[in-house]
């Protein structure tokens, strides 16, 4: 068996008093797309935000690729933060994405793209922006580049986001709601960028409401409520014959409208 | 009384001096007080809890306590605590000071401004804190602390005028002993009057070409 790209073990996240994550298990398996799924404050957001190294975990471990992320647990059994060193050289093999997009609004596309590899790889600028144009190329964009976000649509400044989460290459790809600020009629472009960058065989971590391409797209479906982790399985027995109670209830909204035309 | 403007023309020289006075230690007072204020206000996001907390009290003395009463402490009870200055370094030192308080205020709100998903993109593609400062935070904060600022030069000049009382050779000073001198204290005030607000004009002028050109990719048309 092949190590998971990601591995979560007992993690536990605290906000204050409040525990929002409890126990979490969970291994995303390599160039497959891993869906978390559940109600709004379930604590699938604040989950993929943890693998990012965006929120610290209260307790428990997360390995990417075998190394540990932000904490380890030392030979007394405690867990240590590590060196900010560190913790940068595990995060750059992830990428994000944003429901927000969060584009730098003073950057043209091409610049919000091409940012990462002038200022952190310290690539000439030439070969960065042909770099990202490459990128950008993918996303179907690049007579947009000179483009600053607020000349772009929605769905368009996803896209760029999508371009610009790729440019360092990183091996595995977090989606925050990434079409959730998006009208209907724009979901499409953004999940299709999606789709193409699973078929290439891109380790994937999407957080969605979009059960359609849950159940098209992805691998493996784990189903969040109230901070636990309920059940994870493949599509077929997640929406084909949903076992557990709480996710049965869950996706009835979801099969009233029609979903399960889709599996 | 007749307004005479032979008088003013007859000290041309030291009022240009004056001028000049009042010009470099606005400038530099303001200059000196922009960098401390952005020294606080970065101190006070990244330092930590407790640094954020024992560095707002200065600030909000120096925010509530009039700039005369600042002077007065410095220049007069100065010298009580080893520190004795002359009318100029005490004056630079006390606009410095009192302006980095404010722009201290004005950075910490610019930061606020900026939406944290912004900072997280940055983060989670590798960019050192400094980095984010320079490539994020500071451009996209430019046009929203840009009109406080201007706002806050033009009050700095104004207050620069209470400087006199200690004898600074600013323009109010000069003026003033010129209107002793000739008897003629209103051309006196009329001019002093005159040339702070045609500087106060000319700061709002460049505010406004700087917001202009900084606003460019907000609201250029695709």
């Amino acid at each position: 068996m092949t190590l998971p790209a990601i591995n979560v073990k007992k993690l536990v996240k605290r906000f204050g008093t409040a525990t929002v994550l409890q126990d979490i298990d969970l291994e995303v398996p390599e160039g497959k797309v891993s869906c978390l799924i559940g109600p709004s404050g379930s604590g699938k957001s604040t989950l993929l935000r943890c693998m990012a190294f965006l929120e610290e975990s209260s307790e428990g471990m997360i390995t990417v690729n075998g190394e540990a992320l932000g904490f380890f647990e030392n030979a007394r059994g405690e867990r240590e933060r590590l060196p900010a060193a560190q913790i940068r050289a595990v995060r750059s093999q992830i990428g994000m994405v944003f429901q927000q997009f969060n584009l730098w609004p003073h950057m043209t596309a091409l610049g919000n793209v091409s940012e990462a590899l002038k200022t952190v790889h310290k690539v000439p600028k030439t070969e960065a922006e042909d770099r990202a144009m490459a990128q950008l190329k993918k996303v179907g964009l690049e007579n947009r580049a000179n483009h600053y976000p607020s000349q772009l649509s929605g769905g368009q400044q996803q896209r760029v986001a999508i371009a610009r989460a790729l440019t360092l290459s990183p091996k595995i790809m977090l989606f925050d709601e990434p079409t959730s600020a998006l009208d209907p009629e724009l979901t499409g472009e953004v999940l299709n960028v999606m789709r193409d960058l699973a078929a290439e065989g891109m380790t994937m971590v999407v957080v969605s409401h979009e059960i359609g391409f849950a159940a098209t797209v992805g691998n493996q479906i784990s189903f969040l409520d109230q901070g636990r982790l309920l059940f994870t399985g493949a599509p077929a027995d997640v929406f084909a014959k949903p076992r557990h109670p709480r996710l049965e209830q869950f996706l009835d909204t979801y099969l009233d409208r029609g979903a399960s035309m889709l599996v | 009384m007749i307004f005479d403007p032979n008088v003013i023309l007859k000290h041309l020289p030291e009022i240009i001096q004056g001028t000049g006075v009042t010009l470099a230690l606005w400038i530099a007072g303001m200059a000196f007080g922009i960098a401390l204020g952005f020294l606080v206000a970065t101190t006070r996001r990244y330092g930590g809890k407790a640094t954020n907390v024992v560095l707002a009290i200065p600030v909000e003395i120096l925010r509530g306590t009039p700039f005369l009463v600042q002077i007065f402490l410095v220049y007069y009870g100065g010298p009580f605590a080893g520190l004795s200055l002359g009318p100029i370094p005490c004056g630079l030192i006390c606009l410095t000071v009192y302006s980095a308080a404010y722009y201290s205020e004005v950075f910490r709100a610019g930061f606020a401004a900026v939406p944290h998903g912004h900072v997280e993109a940055a983060e989670c593609l590798g960019l050192s804190r400094v980095q984010i400062i320079r490539r994020i935070l500071l451009p996209e904060m430019a046009l929203i602390v840009l009109p406080p600022s201007v706002n806050l030069a033009v009050i700095l000049l104004k207050e620069s005028a209470v400087l006199s009382i200690i004898t600074v050779p600013e323009l109010t000073t000069t003026i003033s002993a010129i209107g002793s001198q000739e008897y003629a204290f209103l051309e006196a005030i009329f001019l002093l009057a005159v040339i702070y607000w045609a500087i106060v004009e000319a700061s709002a002028k460049l505010g406004r070409i700087a917001e202009a050109r900084l606003s460019t990719f907000r609201f250029s048309a695709p």
